[in-house]
């Protein structure tokens, strides 16, 4: 590991250690926080029970699909907007303020056309994460330099040849960021609108054992979401940094 | 002439939303979604009651604080890991790690630990905005073409000079995209922050009416937030296309 | 009488006005014959139009006036078959290896994979790249890149071969070395060459004529011919008569040149 990593380790576990004594030792109390030991021990004992096994289930395949939507819609519109530049900037401040939309606001009214349930949920963590996926398709095709696609037209490559072999290898790595940032708001998506107005799924229990000041439950509720997301996160990084060295990124 | 033109696109858009929200209103009727018209009246209306006024500097004043604390922390941060290298090597992944976090799932966490009211929704508002603003001053530091740097020590400037006349002009574009995103992300946050955090702001009128199911104080709410995301967003986007035209490509 | 295997007549090429920016009137008129099998090279001061030359002749833009025939044939907007470009700026492929980049365009036409293997084969030994087949670009040096780059228009067996200053980035001693191959290469394939640069004497070395271009709207203001032998290389520069050509092109080229720096001034107005 670099002098960095190291470095970087050494602070992380000092920053955990100092929480864990100042939680140990009654300096912060447990009605704010509890010892991250005891969190993780109340993560393993709602695992182990399997009473959220429902719940998890709701919300990854929840934060699954509209991943998967996201992704491949945020794709093809990205794809629509750059084929055609006035639509592009008709949308351009629609799409630059997107993110400090209130979308939550529009819930209930998706809960009215989809009706309770799942759906809902799922188009709104969809709506959000798409606008990401969009921009970075649209940054990935400005990106690729013009001399590959006139290389693209002296080897005589018909359209499609040149949107599968040329194009989106290009743009690859920009799309990978928008596959990340859709992932990152999928959750965010589905744990918000769970919070708000949900009767079941992760976010809903965190909320439930917030309300009803049960600290271990909802920490280790916490721990767990942001685990599957650092994981998740971890494993998307990982396969960027091998696609980056092969480009001497 | 130009910025007249150039706003044709979006004002066109604009009017499709209009229309389209129409049509959706007629098809799900009142109980769903209000007609445009009557929505934008009953916001005229609202905005003129005495009541009105304190809710709206409430979050005016959040997300004003959030904002300073997003933009000048984050600024400041940046300079320092930018500057200092292996700092900035140290710091990086813990922060891109923050940046992918579904920040929601710390809701909870930071109602405990400011408790209801201002200071909550200051914080999770600045936690989300800092991120992003860190990360791109960071980038703009460290990326200073060294040329710069060695032209300025060939001129004999001072630290002084050196930092205004060539530091400051090389990396605020960088810097000022940093804050445009810093400032959705922090709009986001503070109204997320509302939700649930006070009885008083827009955040806490809009989920109020999502309880009773009052859809068109929903509506207007989500539109005054809308109208001034976009529009603010609109300026700041203008900016940084102003700010990156003179950088080099 | 040689055969003429790619003609301009009466050619130039104009940029439409857009937004904030008046019409450019980037090349000619002007008019060329390659002769079948010759090195050709094309000077010119900077802005010139020299890019757009190539851009025209290699059907990647089109005139705005006159016409270019490929082996006696319209080129209507689209790269015929036979001409091969290598540009200045790399363009070999960062998520393939050398060898996967030199096979591309074959592979794109589908080829048997036997015929593949074979030319990938010869292209990649010929350009000395064997001991690199399986490295990605980003890890080879900026000649060995453009040396993929020209394999990779090798493989496809180009009968005109259009290169745009394809060693501008490399130093001087890399630059006569790859000048030398840039020559074994048109010996050993027979093809029909035209090189654009700003370097006169790699011009000078590497061809048997010489177009000589005038500031912008560029023209031919002459059409230098060497003489030089077919089995040339670098060390031709030791004859006595080399530098009377050099110095031939200069005299033509330093008005035009000095015109073009001023268009350079006025430009950046």
């Amino acid at each position: 590991m670099s002098k960095a990593g190291w470095i970087r380790t050494f602070v992380l576990v000092a920053f955990f250690g100092a929480v864990e004594a100042l939680c140990r030792t009654g300096v912060i109390s447990p009605k704010l926080v509890i010892a991250p030991s005891a969190m993780v021990q109340a993560m393993v004992k709602l695992l182990g029970s399997g009473e959220l096994n429902a719940d998890i289930g709701e919300t990854l395949s929840s934060v699954g699909i509209a991943m998967t939507l996201s992704i491949v819609g945020g794709f093809a519109l990205g794809c629509v907007l750059y084929w055609l530049p006035p639509l592009r900037r008709a949308f351009d401040p629609f799409l630059a303020a997107y993110y400090s939309l209130p979308h939550f606001a529009f819930y209930p009214l998706l809960i009215v056309i989809f009706g309770l349930g799942s759906l809902p949920l799922i188009v709104l963590a969809t709506l959000f994460a798409m606008v990401a996926m969009i921009m970075a398709t649209l940054t990935g095709l400005d990106r690729i330099p013009r001399v590959l696609i006139k290389t693209a037209r002296m080897q005589r490559l018909s359209l499609v040849s040149e949107i599968w072999h040329i194009r989106l290898p290009a743009a690859a790595p920009h799309l990978f960021s928008g596959l990340k940032l859709a992932v990152t708001y999928s959750f965010i998506g589905v744990i918000a609108g769970e919070f708000i107005l949900s009767t079941s799924g992760l976010g809903h229990q965190i909320a439930y054992s917030y309300d009803n000041f049960d600290n271990p439950k909802m920490y280790g509720l916490i721990l767990f979401v942001l685990g599957i997301a650092t994981a998740f996160n971890l494993l998307v990084f990982a396969y960027e940094r091998r696609l980056a060295r092969q480009r001497g990124l | 002439m130009t910025a007249v033109r150039s706003l044709r696109g979006p004002l066109l858009l604009t009017l499709t939303l209009l229309v389209a929200w129409q049509i959706l209103h007629q098809w799900a009727g009142d109980t769903a979604l209000t007609a445009p018209l009557p929505t934008l009246e009953h916001l005229w209306l609202m905005i003129g009651q005495r009541r009105f006024l304190p809710h709206l500097r409430e979050t005016g004043l959040a997300f004003a604080q959030a904002l300073a604390i997003a933009w000048l922390g984050g600024v400041g941060m940046g300079v320092l890991l930018g500057g200092h290298r292996l700092s900035g090597e140290v710091a990086e992944p813990i922060l891109v790690g923050l940046y992918s976090l579904p920040k929601i799932t710390l809701y909870p966490v930071i109602l405990l630990l400011f408790g209801l009211g201002m200071s909550a929704k200051v914080a999770f508002g600045a936690l989300h905005g800092i991120i992003p603003v860190v990360l791109f001053t960071m980038n703009a530091v460290r990326n200073v073409n060294r040329t710069y740097l060695r032209t300025g020590q060939a001129m004999r400037l001072t630290p002084a000079q050196k930092g205004w006349y060539i530091l400051i002009p090389a990396t605020l574009p960088e810097i000022f995209t940093g804050l445009r995103i810093g400032f959705s992300l922090t709009l986001l946050g503070t109204m997320l922050g509302e939700l649930f955090a006070s009885q008083r702001g827009l955040g806490f009128l809009l989920m109020t009416a999502i309880e009773l199911n009052d859809v068109q104080t929903i509506l207007s709410i989500a539109v005054l937030i809308s109208l001034f995301a976009v529009i603010a967003n609109s300026i700041l986007l203008a900016i940084d296309k102003r700010l990156h035209r003179g950088a080099a490509a | 009488m040689t055969e003429v295997v790619a003609r301009l007549s009466d050619v130039s090429r104009v940029y439409p006005p857009r937004a904030g920016h008046a019409a450019v009137h980037a090349l000619g008129p002007l008019s060329l014959e390659l002769r079948k099998g010759e090195f050709f090279s094309v000077v010119g001061p900077s802005g010139c139009g020299k890019s757009t030359l190539l851009d025209v002749m290699a059907g990647l833009s089109p005139p705005s006036q006159g016409t270019v025939e490929f082996e006696n044939r319209r080129i209507d907007g689209n790269v015929p078959d036979g001409v091969g470009v290598v540009f200045q700026e790399d363009a070999s492929f960062p998520w393939l290896t050398v060898e996967d980049n030199v096979a591309f365009g074959l592979r794109r036409l589908g080829m048997d994979a036997g015929e593949v293997r074979r030319r990938v084969d010869f292209a990649v030994g010929f350009m000395g790249l064997n001991d690199f087949r399986r490295a990605y670009p980003s890890q080879l040096s900026g000649g060995m890149r453009q040396r993929v780059c020209i394999a990779r228009t090798l493989v496809l067996q180009p009968r005109l071969i259009l290169l745009d200053e394809p060693f501008g980035a490399l130093d001087q001693q890399t630059r006569l070395l790859m000048g030398d191959e840039l020559l074994r290469l048109w010996r050993e394939t027979s093809a029909t060459v035209m090189l654009i640069t700003h370097a006169l004497d790699e011009a000078n070395l590497l061809s048997d004529r010489i177009g000589v271009m005038s500031a912008r709207p560029g023209r031919f203001i002459d059409v230098v011919e060497t003489g030089w032998p077919r089995d040339r290389d670098s060390r031709l520069a030791e004859r006595p008569d080399f530098g009377a050509v050099t110095s031939r092109l200069w005299s033509l080229l330093r008005t035009e040149s000095m015109l073009a720096m001023g268009q350079g001034v006025a430009a950046a107005q």
